[in-house]
């Protein structure tokens, strides 16, 4: 399904193109229009694989927080990182960085801001349910850095700087380069694979803290490791496409309803649902009208009545 | 033969203490009833043996060393825990909550294995609930939730067990089963540790009896020579009649029979 939604997604846009020329194109080499090699190649697909890593693990990071928090209605803001990311990114644009530095500053804020909630919560939490704690923490550094962001939108210039906050804020893939995804594949595999690696244990974590302990599994430090790989993962992916929600909370939710909550199952199950669901909003994104539809909107739009759909689909199965 | 022992224990919350001075010991191949009133600490007390919670002073130690030199998958491959609530938020089939009291068994990295399958059908089969094996657990009553509990701790393959009321909130046949079951490990050799409401059980199990009363570990011995009508008086404040059901009878033990 994956490879047929991006194949599909190859042919659309404004340069026409079926899929049997792009299947000639692909296995032969041989094209039937000299722009065909660069529409494809410089375009549309670093535009198409930036949608399926970008979906597939914002859904993994979004899976492993739900199992890690035991809540199946949280997802990769929960500590912050957007607010945060959004933040750096907008205080760069508002000084004038250059693209790789409102980068640098949405990935380096983003993962500030987890850090910060782990650390208040540390600090106050000590005799505290640590997870409630850890929540409460996130949401005050999340309100914090909100608070930052409209500080920013307020000073910016009207003109030129704010149309740009504003943009960014929406997320977008349109200008995602193979650059780009070289710098930042690395960093999202770096905390793909532990998550998968800790997939059982996140499984054991759902009976809570003191069994999960019980049942032999570190807690503290299994929480800290997979805090810090999803938010990795998540600042690395927000900072090349801006912030991107409702897909982390959705798509597990849809994983779960065709797989089942075993992490072994769910977490390749939400990477492939996360991708597939990406790009064929993305497509919507950039080819419904002439004008490009900004990301963030067209996934709320589509996103929050799909939820609505989960749900009442999973109450009859009562997870 | 293994022990789980407690030494000079002080336990409870910081700047709280709920529970003094225990000295207690719990062998493998016996069963000890902790009785006490709501609040009294019995919860408290198995927080403090299973590590969760830090003892403000005194010691802990499984087979002569402090549990906190114990790392986690080596201390749950001795000791088994089965609380007294539970929430699950996601729908674990029983076969993947019973697989997880194979945790302490694998790798750090590890998932459960066909050796590890094997182990859990054969839990499932001794108590009797193979037929739950594809369910939800979720959806299951609060007995079967236990019973599939039970398989988990087994599957742990622990020497020692640690019960939380395992019979809370069951039916009084389902409450027998789980007793008969505890009977059955003990002959197994576990080491059991069970907080119970009712003083029967007690004496169901021929079990030792640790009596946990204001703060401290009032009374302890077997269960014949400490459960009387008076402490029964004491620690739950109503008047009970202990009375032997007689030698011809087929349940010839004591039992508790309170005056309404």
């Amino acid at each position: 399904m994956l490879i047929a939604s991006v194949l599909f997604s190859a042919c659309l846009g404004r340069y026409p193109l079926s899929v049997s020329d792009l299947l000639r194109y692909l296995f032969s080499g041989q094209s039937i229009d000299a722009a065909l090699p660069t529409v494809l190649l410089n375009v549309r697909l670093p535009r198409i694989v930036g949608a399926v890593i970008v979906g597939g693990v914002l859904a993994i990071a979004g899976a492993a927080y739900q199992g890690l928090f035991r809540n199946p209605m949280v997802s990769p803001d929960i500590l912050g990182v957007s607010s945060g990311a959004g933040f750096g990114a907008s205080l760069a644009i508002t000084l004038s960085f250059s693209l790789l530095g409102i980068q640098l500053m949405a990935f380096s804020f983003g993962l500030l801001s987890v850090f910060l909630a782990l650390f208040v919560s540390r600090i106050i939490g000590k005799n505290h349910d640590k997870i409630l704690m850890l929540v409460l923490s996130g949401m005050v550094t999340g309100a914090i850095f909100n608070a930052l962001i409209s500080l920013m939108k307020y000073i910016a210039d009207s003109d030129t700087k704010l149309p740009d906050i504003t943009f960014w804020l929406m997320g977008s893939l349109s200008s995602i380069t193979f650059d780009e995804l070289k710098v930042v594949l690395p960093l999202v595999l770096l905390g793909t694979v532990p998550i998968f690696l800790l997939g059982w244990k996140l499984n054991v974590l759902s009976f809570g803290d003191e069994e999960a302990k019980a049942l032999g599994v570190n807690t503290g430090r299994l929480r800290v490791i997979v805090i810090c790989c999803a938010s990795l993962i998540t600042a690395s992916v927000v900072c090349i496409a801006g912030l991107i929600g409702w897909v982390g909370l959705i798509v597990p939710h849809f994983a779960r309803f065709l797989v089942g909550p075993n992490h072994k199952y769910l977490l390749p199950a939400s990477f492939f649902s996360g991708s597939i669901f990406m790009l064929l909003v993305d497509d919507v994104a950039r080819s419904a009208t002439s004008l490009e539809i900004p990301l963030g909107i067209l996934i709320s739009l589509i996103g929050a009545p799909l939820f609505l759909v989960f749900l009442s689909k999973s109450t009859k199965k009562s997870w | 033969m293994m022990k789980l022992e407690i030494k000079d224990g002080v336990f409870g919350y910081p700047n709280k203490a709920i529970l003094s001075d225990i000295n207690f010991e719990l062998n493998t191949g016996e069963i000890v009833c902790v009785l006490g009133k709501n609040g009294a600490g019995k919860t408290t007390l198995f927080k403090s043996m299973l590590g969760v919670l830090k003892p403000l002073s005194g010691s802990i130690l499984l087979n002569g060393k402090p549990i906190e030199h114990w790392n986690r998958p080596q201390f749950a491959r001795l000791v088994g825990y089965i609380p007294q609530a539970r929430s699950l938020p996601f729908p674990f089939t029983v076969m993947d909550v019973v697989l997880f009291g194979r945790t302490a068994h694998m790798s750090a990295f590890g998932s459960p294995g066909k050796k590890d399958r094997i182990l859990a059908e054969e839990c499932l089969e001794l108590l009797n609930i193979t037929h739950l094996k594809n369910r939800t657990f979720t959806q299951l009553s609060g007995g079967e939730q236990q019973l599939v509990i039970i398989a988990r701790a087994l599957a742990q393959q622990p020497s020692f067990l640690v019960m939380d009321e395992p019979t809370s909130s069951l039916d009084f046949g389902n409450q027998i089963k789980i007793i008969r079951q505890v009977n059955a490990l003990r002959n197994n050799s576990l080491g059991i540790i069970m907080a119970t409401h009712s003083p029967d059980h007690a004496f169901m199990c021929d079990a030792r009896v640790a009596i946990v009363h204001e703060g401290k570990m009032w009374k302890t011995g077997n269960a014949n020579d400490i459960i009387s009508e008076e402490i029964l008086k004491e620690v739950y404040g109503v008047d009970v009649k202990v009375r032997s059901l007689g030698d011809k009878s087929e349940c010839n033990r004591l039992v508790c029979v309170p005056t309404v």
